[in-house]
C-alpha cells in the first residue's frame, strides 16, 4: 500500500516544530507502523537527510516506550495495542497519516516525535511502592490473598506507563497512571500499611508536575492500550478521602 | 589456564553459599556511603542490585538506556519465574530445581552456582510478593504455580502472561524509593561505551548522553554490568531494538574474559518471520506448552497444500497430524527443553512437513486443551498472548492453531564471572544475562527471571560488598585523570571514526547481512565448513563496513544512527568471537548443535573427555587471535549423563 504522511519534525526541545509531509510506497499490510516508519527513515538516510526520531524499545507491547499521536487518536486506530503492536492492515491504500508526538505539557518534546515522560517516574518515585528492603520479609504464602482483590491488582499493574491516557486527556490529567498504581497497592494487604501516605504523596507530585485535573471524560479509558480501568480512578479518589478524613 | 580462578568455596555444595556470608567481608554501615558504586542496566538484575546496595547504604549511581528505569527489556519475559517452594507438594526441592537446572544446561554450568541460584530462589518469590507483585492465585488466597519445559515439576510462579513485566517493576518499585530518597543517582537515555581502568581495576566508565551527544564520565570504586544479552547481534531476535552486546564487549576488550560465547538459545515458540522489512521477532511464551500441543502434516502433500494455500490445518484430521515431540518425548512430551523443541521443529521444516508460507512453521495447537478445559480456561490462562498474536498475524488461535517457528532468543554465553560474580577485570561485577554463570549450554525457561534476581536482590549485594571491604580508605575517584582522558579519546575517534566514512550503505544493511551470516552458520544447526566461512564473511563484512557506512549527521545531539552503527561495530567483532568457539567446540551440547556431533536418533552428542569446560577468551588485539582459557567443570554432587527427555 501507498501512504501519506504527515509527520511533526522539530530538531531539538527548544526549537519550533512543523509537519513536513512525506511519501511511502509498497508498504505491506502485514508490516507494523514503526516498521513503516523503518523503511521512511531508511530511505531518508539513504537520501542523506535526518531520519525521524521516534521512542520505541521492545515492540511486543509491553515496555511501555513507543508512543505517536497517530490520525489524532494515541497509539492510532485500533483498540487496545501500543503503536508498536499496530499493524498497517489497519489503514487504507492512499491513506493521507498524521503522526504527532504526545502533547501535553509535563511531557516536553525532545526531538521530532520523542518526549521526555520522567514525570511518571517522579510519580512513582514520591510514593509508588511498598518501603520494604531487601530480605528479612515473611514467606509468600503467609499473606493470603483473596483471588478476586489479586485479580483487580493485576488488572491495575498491568499498566505500562507510556503515558497515552495522559496524551488523550484535554487536561492533560494523569488520574489514571497514577490511580493504577494507588489501586494496585491498595487491594493488597501488603500495600494497606502505607496506602494514606501513598495517595497523598502520590496526588500531590502529579498536581506539582503541572498534569490537569480529571473531569470525567474517560478518554484515558478509551485509549489506553492496556485497558486500564477507570474505577481505579473512582478507588483512588476515595483512598484519598480517606486518607484526608483519618 | 592458571589466570582462572572460579573461587568457589570449601565445603559440601548446600553449606557453600551459607559459608561463605558467614565468612565474607562486611563494611560498616558508616563507611558504606565513602564508597561509590556504578550500575549499567536497570532490568532485574540490575535494578534489584541497585536497590539493594543503595538500601545497605552505598552511594550508588546508575544508568540505563531507556527514558525510564521501567523499560528494561527483563518486562518482557511472559511466561514465569521458577522456585522451589513445593507449594503444589509435587516433590520439588532445591536439589530438584538444581539438578534440572544442570541437566537442561547439558552439564555445562558450574555447580556451585546453580545450586546457590536454586537455594535463593525461595526468597525471590518472598521478596516479590512482600512488594506486591500481583501472582497468580488460586481461590484459597495462596500463590498458583505452572509447569515449564525441563521439568516434572510446577514450579513456575507467573502474573499472567506478564511476570517479568511485574517482576520488573517491583525492582522499579524499589529502585524508585531509593531514588526519591536521594540514594541513588538515576541516569537515563545513557549509553555505555567504554570501562575506565585504574591500576587493573574497574573504576568508572565512559557513557554518551543519547539526548545531547555529550561524553560523561563516571568514577566509582566498582562497576555493575547488567546490561543483558548479544542476541540482536542476529539482527532478528526477540530482543528490544536497543539491546545490544557493547557494554560486554567494550570490558572484553579491557580484559574481562568472555565465556561461550557461541552459546545462544533458540526459543522454539516465537512468531515466524513474514517480510524482509521485518525488525523484530515476537516470542510466544513457552507457558503456551503446557496446554497447546506442536504438529505438523504427517503427509508431505498435505504440508504442500498448506505452504500453497489450498488447504487449512483444520481440514487435517487428527490421524493425519504429526505430534512430533510427543512422539519422539513421550515422558516430557510437548514440555521438552527449548533447543530440544527447537532442533525438533527445524527437522520437520527441513524434511518439507513445514507450513504457512514459507513452509518454516509448526503448528501449536489448542483445540483439544479447550474442548477438556472450555475456552473460558484457556483465555484466562493465556488471554494476553491469544490477543498478542492476533493483533500480529490477524488469524484467531481459539479458532485455528498458531503458527511458531525458533527465533533467537536468549544467550547463555557473556562475560566470564567467578563464584562472586566478579570478571577477571577486579572490581567489574557482571549480572543477569550478561554473565555466563548459570544456564550452562542451555536455559530453561522461567530461568532468566529466577538467575536476574537472584544476582540483583541476593548475591551481588553480599559478593560485591566482600570486595568494597578493603576499599573504605580509598577517596572517591576524580574524573580528571590521564585513565579517564584516554578512555574518552578512545570513545571520541570511535565516533568520529565513524561519522567519517560517509559511504553508500545504511548501518541496518551491515547488520542484516550480518544477522544472516550468523542465522546460517552459527545459529540452530553448525559445520566445521559453515563455521569457517562464516569466520571468513564476518571479517570481509566488518572491512566493508568501516569503509562503506553510512552515518549522517553529528555527534551533538540525538543520532539514532550513530548509536546503531557504534553497537553494530562491536556485534561484527563479536560475531567472530562467537563462530571461533562454535568451531572450537567439538561437540554438540545444548543450545549449541555440531552437525558432526550427533547420536544415531539425531540428539545432541557431547563430548565430556575433551569438552566439560567453560571456554573464556581473552581478548589479544584486534586482528590477532583471541587466546583461550578452559575453566574445567567439576560434578561432584550430580552424575553426569545423556539428557534423556523420552523417559522420566
Amino acid at each position: 500500500m501507498d501512504l501519506k504522511l504527515k509527520i511533526w519534525r522539530q530538531p531539538s526541545a527548544h526549537a519550533d516544530g512543523k509537519f513536513v509531509d512525506y511519501q511511502v510506497t509498497k508498504i505491506s499490510k502485514d508490516a507494523s507502523f514503526l516498521e513503516m516508519l523503518d523503511i521512511l527513515n531508511e530511505e531518508l538516510v539513504n537520501k542523506g537527510e535526518d531520519p525521524v526520531a521516534f521512542d520505541h524499545d521492545c515492540r511486543e507491547g509491553i515496555c511501555g516506550m513507543c508512543s505517536l499521536f497517530i490520525n489524532g487518536r494515541p497509539h492510532g486506530p485500533d483498540n487496545a495495542v501500543t503503536t508498536c503492536q499496530l499493524h498497517m492492515r489497519k489503514f487504507k491504500d492512499g491513506e493521507t497519516v498524521t503522526i504527532e508526538p504526545w502533547r501535553a505539557k509535563p511531557f516536553p518534546v525532545l526531538k521530532d516525535l520523542m518526549v521526555d515522560r520522567s514525570a511518571f517516574d517522579e510519580i512513582i518515585q514520591a510514593g509508588g511502592f511498598v518501603s520494604i528492603a531487601t530480605g528479612g520479609v515473611p514467606d509468600a504464602n503467609s499473606i493470603p490473598i483473596r483471588k478476586q482483590n489479586a485479580d483487580l491488582a493485576m488488572d491495575a499493574a498491568a499498566c505500562i506507563g507510556c503515558g497515552a491516557c495522559v496524551a488523550a486527556c484535554k487536561n492533560a490529567s494523569a488520574m489514571l497512571f497514577v490511580s493504577a498504581k494507588v489501586s494496585q497497592l491498595a487491594l493488597l494487604p501488603q500495600g494497606k500499611v502505607e496506602a494514606k501516605e501513598r495517595v497523598q504523596k502520590m496526588v500531590a507530585k502529579m498536581d506539582e508536575l503541572g498534569f490537569g485535573n480529571c473531569t470525567n471524560t474517560y478518554a484515558c479509558e478509551a485509549e489506553c492500550p492496556k485497558e486500564i480501568s477507570v474505577t481505579n480512578i473512582a478507588r483512588m479518589n476515595r483512598e484519598f478521602l480517606v486518607a484526608k478524613l483519618s | 589456564m592458571t589466570k582462572l580462578d572460579s573461587k568457589i568455596p570449601a565445603g559440601p555444595l548446600a553449606e557453600k553459599w551459607t559459608n561463605y556470608k558467614a565468612h565474607q567481608n562486611l563494611v560498616n554501615p558508616a563507611n558504606k556511603r565513602k564508597v561509590d558504586i556504578i550500575v549499567i542496566g536497570t532490568g532485574l538484575a540490575g535494578g534489584a542490585a541497585a536497590a539493594s546496595l543503595s538500601e545497605m547504604g552505598f552511594n550508588v549511581n546508575v544508568f540505563c538506556i531507556q527514558d525510564s528505569p521501567r523499560r528494561a527489556h527483563s518486562i518482557a519475559a511472559q511466561g514465569g519465574i521458577n522456585a522451589a517452594k513445593n507449594y503444589p507438594n509435587d516433590g520439588d526441592s532445591i536439589y530438584r530445581l538444581f539438578y534440572d537446572t544442570i541437566k537442561g544446561g547439558d552439564y555445562r554450568a558450574r555447580e556451585a552456582n546453580v545450586y546457590r541460584l536454586a537455594e535463593v530462589s525461595n526468597n525471590i518469590i518472598d521478596q516479590c510478593v512482600a512488594q506486591g507483585v500481583p501472582f497468580a492465585r488460586e481461590y484459597g488466597g495462596l500463590l498458583d504455580n505452572r509447569s515449564f519445559g525441563g521439568a516434572l515439576v510446577s514450579r513456575t510462579f507467573y502474573a499472567r502472561g506478564q511476570t517479568g513485566q511485574q517482576l520488573l517493576l517491583g525492582a522499579y518499585s524499589a529502585l524508585s524509593k531509593q531514588i526519591g530518597k536521594g540514594a541513588v543517582k538515576m541516569y537515563t537515555r545513557r549509553e555505555m561505551l567504554d570501562v575506565v581502568k585504574i591500576d587493573g581495576r574497574a573504576r568508572g566508565v565512559i557513557v554518551r548522553n543519547l539526548v545531547t551527544g555529550k561524553l560523561e564520565r563516571h568514577a566509582a570504586h566498582a562497576v555493575l554490568l547488567a546490561t543483558g544479552g548479544y542476541g540482536n547481534l542476529f539482527f532478528l531476535s526477540t530482543n528490544a531494538m536497543t539491546s545490544n552486546g557493547s557494554a560486554a564487549w567494550r570490558a572484553y576488550k579491557r580484559g574481562a574474559f568472555f565465556a561461550n560465547p557461541s552459546f545462544v538459545q533458540i526459543h522454539p515458540t516465537c512468531i515466524p518471520v513474514h517480510g524482509d522489512y521485518q525488525s523484530k521477532l515476537t516470542l510466544m511464551s513457552e507457558s503456551l506448552r503446557n496446554d497447546g500441543r506442536i504438529w505438523v502434516p504427517k503427509k508431505k502433500e498435505d504440508a504442500v497444500k498448506i505452504q500453497k494455500g489450498q488447504m487449512k490445518p483444520t481440514d487435517i484430521p487428527e490421524e493425519e497430524r504429526d505430534y512430533y515431540l510427543e512422539r519422539r518425548y513421550p515422558a516430557f512430551g510437548n514440555l521438552v527443553p527449548r533447543d530440544v523443541a527447537s532442533r525438533a521443529a527445524k527437522e520437520r521444516c527441513d524434511a518439507g512437513f513445514g507450513v504457512g508460507s514459507t513452509g518454516l512453521a509448526v503448528y501449536l495447537d489448542f483445540k483439544s486443551s479447550i474442548e477438556r478445559l472450555g475456552k473460558k480456561v484457556i483465555e484466562a490462562r493465556y488471554g494476553n498472548l491469544f490477543q498478542m498474536y492476533e493483533k500480529i498475524v490477524d488469524a484467531n488461535p481459539y479458532e485455528t492453531p498458531m503458527m511458531i517457528y525458533p527465533a533467537i532468543h536468549y544467550t547463555m554465553g557473556g562475560t566470564w564471572v567467578d563464584y562472586e560474580l566478579q570478571s577477571t577485570i577486579p572490581g567489574l561485577f557482571v549480572g543477569g544475562e550478561a554473565n555466563f554463570s548459570d544456564h550452562g549450554a542451555n536455559r530453561l525457561g522461567a530461568s532468566a527471571l529466577m538467575q536476574g534476581l537472584s544476582d540483583g536482590y541476593f548475591v551481588l549485594p553480599y559478593t560485591m560488598q566482600n570486595y568494597l571491604a578493603d576499599q573504605i580508605t580509598v577517596p572517591h575517584f576524580k574524573t580528571d585523570s590521564s585513565e579517564f582522558d584516554a578512555a574518552e579519546k578512545d570513545v571520541q575517534e570511535r565516533i568520529n571514526k565513524l561519522l567519517a566514512v560517509k559511504g553508500g550503505h545504511t548501518v541496518d544493511s551491515f547488520h542484516r547481512r550480518l544477522g544472516l551470516i550468523m542465522w546460517d552458520n552459527v545459529g540452530m544447526a553448525r559445520n566445521q565448513a559453515g563455521l569457517e566461512k562464516a569466520i571468513t564473511e564476518i571479517k570481509a563484512l566488518r572491512k566493508e563496513f568501516w569503509q562503506d557506512v553510512k552515518v549522517p549527521g553529528t555527534n551533538d545531539g540525538l543520532n539514532v544512527e550513530l548509536e546503531k552503527a557504534l553497537r553494530v561495530a562491536d556485534f561484527l567483532e563479536l560475531g567472530e568471537l562467537m563462530a571461533y568457539d562454535a568451531l572450537n567446540r567439538k561437540e554438540s551440547s545444548g543450545g549449541h548443535f555440531r552437525e558432526e556431533y550427533q547420536t544415531p536418533e539425531g540428539e545432541a552428542m557431547r563430548n565430556d573427555n575433551e569438552f566439560m569446560y567453560a571456554a573464556a577468551w581473552e581478548y589479544k588485539g584486534d586482528d590477532q587471535k583471541p587466546e583461550l582459557h578452559k575453566e574445567p567443570l567439576i560434578y561432584e554432587n550430580i552424575e553426569v549423563k545423556q539428557r534423556n527427555y523420552k523417559t522420566a
